[in-house]
């Protein structure tokens, strides 16, 4: 099966995001007053073959630990999606 | 004799002629040795580096720590063999986990190029093996992610095992306890952000970087790779070190 994935990496609680305080001190300039907690992070998208969903995340997870995301700073989340009509389509990588 | 100084050069790094001419200005040999490359051999010390290895993408030293020339670099330390990173060279060498912790963006995220002052601490690593300490050399500075970081128990190990090279008298990027450079536990892998190499002769500006590149250029007598690798063949104590 094909999953559609979406990693999203940020720094840890705790680790000082200069970016997102930046931005938070900027808002209410433009009439943004009651937003707060801004961080600021990475968007990864690709796509994955593999034979189920736990297999993908296993797949996935592995991929953040060794590149993705750098753990003595970020974190990761996975997101998985299986692409529309892959099932029907008989699942390259099963 | 002299040391030979293999600089390795990913795609982006933009340092290694400063080193090269570094090292043989102070009386060395120095090679370059291309990324791809699978073996370092021959040489008596490796420099990683400044620049911005395969462009810094995704984080600097992410993807280089990936490169074909980095197994060759990690045994060539297991074997004792002396590894500077300065700058680029020190973030690709944490992404490589050869020493710990991790440079993230400075400090009100402000790109710094200028002279800094930076204090050499007692410490176990090669690079300041001819440096007093206390002694406060300038050297300059040119980054973007300095910014030392690592959990509190790595800081507690650093400062246990003397294993902090430098620290910076004015902290200008936010670098936790002020580091500017640590080494690993057996002292022959240093990270440095600041560049001793652009400092290393008078007409720089400051010649105050020479007396630790010269490190690699004179290796101390009875701690060459030869020396080491017949020590670390005859029996000895369990976990002696190389170096």
């Amino acid at each position: 099966m094909r999953f559609h994935a979406l990693v999203e990496v940020r720094l840890r609680a705790g680790i000082a995001d200069p970016q997102g305080a930046t931005l938070e001190r900027a808002l209410p300039a433009l009439g943004f007053e009651s937003v707060e907690g801004v961080r600021v992070g990475k968007a990864i998208r690709f796509d994955v073959d593999a034979f189920d969903e736990a297999a993908a995340r296993a797949e996935i997870d592995e991929l953040c630990r060794r590149l993705l995301a750098n753990p003595v700073i970020e974190e990761a989340d996975v997101s998985i999606s299986p692409e529309p009509g892959s099932m029907a389509a008989g699942g390259r990588a099963g | 004799m002299s040391g030979r100084v293999g600089v390795v050069v990913f795609p982006g790094s933009n340092c290694e002629h400063d080193v090269v001419e570094a090292i043989e200005g102070l009386g060395g040999d120095a090679e370059l040795v291309w990324h791809g490359a699978r073996s370092v051999a021959q040489v008596d010390a490796l420099v990683l580096p400044g620049g911005f290895a395969h462009g810094d993408y995704l984080r600097p030293g992410a993807i280089a720590r990936f490169s074909p020339v980095m197994d060759a670099v990690r045994s060539f330390a297991a074997d004792g063999g002396l590894v500077l990173g300065v700058c680029n060279g020190f973030q690709v060498l944490t992404e490589a986990g050869m020493l710990p912790g991790a440079l993230q963006k400075n400090r009100h995220l402000r790109f710094l190029c200028t002279t800094v002052s930076v204090r050499i601490e007692r410490s176990r690593s090669f690079i300041s093996r001819l440096a007093r300490p206390g002694t406060v050399l300038r050297l300059p500075i040119n980054h973007f992610e300095g910014n030392y970081t690592c959990e509190p128990e790595t800081l507690a190990e650093l400062r246990a095992e003397e294993r902090i090279v430098a620290r910076y008298c004015d902290n200008p990027n936010g670098s936790i306890d002020d580091i500017a450079g640590i080494t690993n536990e057996a002292g022959n892998v240093v990270g440095l952000m600041p560049h001793p190499e652009r400092a290393y002769d008078a007409l720089l500006g400051s010649s105050d970087g020479a007396i630790l590149l010269r490190t690699m250029v004179e290796p101390p007598r009875g701690r060459s790779r030869a020396a080491t690798a017949e020590a670390g063949a005859t029996p000895g104590p369990a976990g002696s070190r190389l170096v």
